[in-house]
């Protein structure tokens, strides 16, 4: 008996040693990705240093950028930056902020997971000193880092995540701003295109399971009156839900007319699959977290059949500032065509956003977060890519584009392109 | 509707059976299990598709060169991972052969990436329509051959000299290793077979599932539970618990809404557990003293 307690000791002592062990290599494991993936987590400066002595010099002003950069919306991430940098370069060469400083892009991956947003902001924000922090794609991670902006007062722009209460919430100053769509008014846009371009009654929503979700079933619920459309159903699904046969089912047997679809790409390409499988040719018109990732491609043929909301379209006829921008992009990413520029929404509302913050700043002669954000309701007039913005913020309403702005489009093949009117 | 969330949930659940007889036969071999499993799931998927997708390789040469791959891994993991500990009496093989799956999961990440891919198939493209509900014929194909395969290893173990002494292996290692029989490699072997067990569903599930580098997380945890609630000693309890816990999955979220698929599905595996510890087709360990 005594021996075999002592050897249960001992096993044990030795199993904490190499506990220990093996919990160290898993707490390394993230920390080794980290550093072997050159786009996450390290800085990444806007513009090659020759080309800001030329125009800018002086102490760079920083603008943090905390988004999806890896994962299955990494092609946000990616899009955001592409727009950041090429408006930076812009700024930088026409002397940059504040009497000369340039600007200096400081991006931190989330990897959609907002406690990882939470403390990249708080980093960027006391360690780099960042003037603003940028968001990405997930309305969850945006939420979840407001506390962090109030509480050290800085500014936040949202430049792609939707959620009304990230504009809307109840900070007082508030410190969000946002040039993107604001969900409540996009779920009023799309009933309001169902309203007049489908000849139906009811509809069924069809949401991913989280914040962001829940932020447009309220937005829907509150329209659907106006327009008269009852909404005969509610279906929720997770991120890894591979058949959403049942729930899409439900919908069917209410006699939903279309769907209305809240999604990011991979779980919204398996509402697709799935509706192939119960071969129910029904209308989808979708918010645009879709666009964030490959939908396409997850999707296979059945993407073309949704419609889906976005802030600009590269094709068709560009005035000058997106011909400007189109130019830029092939120059630095070698994109030649508009079919190339993946996730355009990203790209093209970080372009005025970063604009307009690169006036607030001029406007506000100084970096400091309070001043910078009473700096965003006395913008001058700027002529953007998606629009000119005249006052875009006002103490009321910090969302620049409304739904005036959006437009309506679809997948053809890998290509996204407007539905004609 | 049923019928339709019973299918798919019989598709998805035969993988678990399948990852689950991984963890049968090394814990019936060795008494050791192998939770590199999720990670092997991911690698099949993930190896299959750089192989035939991203190199163009034909689809024959890639599942071969998978299959070779996850002998591989399950070799490495019993040689680097178990054994060290194992035949010290230790059960530190526990958190290595999860430390293992981890930094490969990450490994992963950094060399193929984060973004879901499609894995595109010829058996996931056009639905099969039967009474009103569809499916993609891969989704028949999976269960078809993840009891083909339960069945053939059934028949190694019972009918060849091979399964005979992997038997004797699990009964009593010393008196095997008198009788002659490779005690080590045997178990090695167990390891093998279960991760190339473990690869095969990666690659199955892949055309329906798509490729990650972290699907094969939460699979190879539900294919342990299945393990568990199967009773971890009995071949078949755990390819029907596995089913078991694919229907009632899917039932769950069929009927209730997605939110509830992992809520009621490990609800189950709790009061299954409380009500039968051994397992549902387990049966208590004696041991003699």
């Amino acid at each position: 008996m005594a021996s075999s307690k002592q050897k249960w000791i001992g096993i044990r002592r030795r199993d904490l040693l190499r506990g220990a062990a093996g919990l160290g290599a898993v707490m390394l494991a993230p920390n080794l990705k980290g550093c072997a993936s050159p786009e996450s987590a390290t800085d990444t400066t806007a513009a090659p240093p020759d080309e800001v002595s030329e125009a800018a010099s002086g102490e760079p002003v920083k603008i943090g950028l905390v988004a999806a950069i890896t994962g299955a919306s990494a092609l946000s991430g990616e899009a955001i930056t592409r727009g950041l940098t090429v408006a930076i370069d812009e700024v930088n060469n026409n002397g940059g902020v504040l009497g000369g400083r340039p600007l200096e892009l400081v991006i931190r991956d989330d990897e959609s997971t907002p406690a990882r947003g939470v403390s990249a902001a708080r980093e960027l924000i006391e360690r780099e000193n960042v003037a603003i922090v940028f968001g990405g794609i997930d309305s969850p991670v945006s939420l979840a880092m407001l506390p962090v902006f109030h509480e050290l007062q800085v500014p936040y722009m949202g430049v792609w995540a939707a959620a009304t209460g990230i504009t809307r919430n109840e900070n007082d100053p508030n410190f969000a701003f946002r040039v993107s769509a604001n969900d409540n008014i996009v779920d009023r846009f799309l009933m309001k295109h169902i309203s007049e371009n489908y000849d139906i009654k009811n509809v069924g929503l069809v949401l991913i399971n989280n914040p962001w979700g829940e932020s447009n079933e309220k937005g829907f619920n509150e329209w659907a009156p106006e327009y008269s459309l009852e909404i005969v159903g509610t279906e929720k699904f997770n991120d890894s839900d591979t058949d959403l046969s049942a729930q899409l089912t439900r919908l069917r047997e209410a006699d939903a007319g279309a769907l209305l679809l809240v999604s990011n790409a991979a779980p919204g390409a398996q509402v697709m699959k799935s509706l192939d499988r119960l071969a129910w040719d029904v209308p989808v018109i979708s918010h645009w977290g879709i666009s964030g990732g490959r939908f396409s491609e997850l999707a296979g043929p059945a993407a073309d059949k949704v419609v889906f909301v976005q802030t600009y379209s590269f094709y068709g006829e560009q005035g000058p500032v997106g011909e400007r921008v189109l130019a830029a992009l092939d120059e630095k990413y070698s994109l030649s065509s508009p079919s190339e520029i993946l996730a355009p929404v990203g790209t093209a509302n970080a372009y005025d956003a970063l604009h307009l913050t690169a006036l607030a700043l001029d406007t506000a002669g100084v970096t400091d977060g309070p001043q910078l954000r009473e700096a965003f309701y006395d913008l001058p007039t700027y002529e953007g890519l998606i629009k000119t913005y005249n006052q875009p913020f006002t103490p009321d309403n910090h969302d620049a584009l409304n739904e005036n702005d959006y437009i309506l489009v679809r997948w053809e093949g890998e290509e996204i392109v407007p539905v004609e009117a | 509707m049923w019928p339709q969330l019973v299918l798919s949930g019989i598709a998805i659940g035969s993988m678990y059976g399948l990852v689950a007889l991984g963890f049968h036969i090394t814990y019936a071999v060795s008494n050791t299990m192998n939770f590199f499993q999720g990670v092997s799931v991911m690698l099949g998927a993930v190896l299959c598709y750089v192989f035939n997708i991203t190199l163009g390789w034909p689809a024959a040469i890639a599942v071969t060169l998978t299959l070779i791959l996850s002998i591989g891994f399950g070799l490495v993991v019993e040689r680097f991972a178990v054994r060290p500990f194992a035949q010290n009496g230790s059960n530190s093989w526990l958190l290595t052969t999860i430390a293992l799956g981890i930094i490969v999961e990450n490994l992963v990440m950094v060399t193929f990436g984060k973004e879901v891919r499609a894995y595109p198939s010829p058996l996931a493209e056009t639905p099969i329509r039967i009474w009103g509900f569809g499916l993609f014929p891969i989704e028949l194909l999976i269960p078809i051959a993840g009891l083909a395969i339960a069945l053939a290893i059934r028949l190694v173990w019972t009918q060849t000299l091979l399964g005979k002494a992997m038997q004797a292996v699990c009964e009593n290692h010393d008196t095997a290793r008198t009788m002659g029989i490779p005690v080590e490699q045997t178990i090695a072997l167990s390891y093998a077979v279960s991760t190339v067990l473990a690869g095969i569903s990666g690659m199955l599930i892949a055309p329906v599932a798509n490729v990650s580098a972290t699907m094969g997380t939460l699979l190879g945890l539900k294919a342990f539970a299945a393990a568990i609630i199967g009773g971890l000693g009995n071949p078949w309890g755990v390819v029907v618990a596995g089913i078991v816990y694919g229907i009632v999955e899917s039932l769950a979220a069929g009927l209730f809404g997605g939110s509830y698929r992992e809520i009621l599905g490990f609800a189950v595996v709790i009061i299954v557990l409380a009500l039968r510890p051994n397992g549902l087709f387990g049966r208590a360990q004696v041991k003699k003293v």
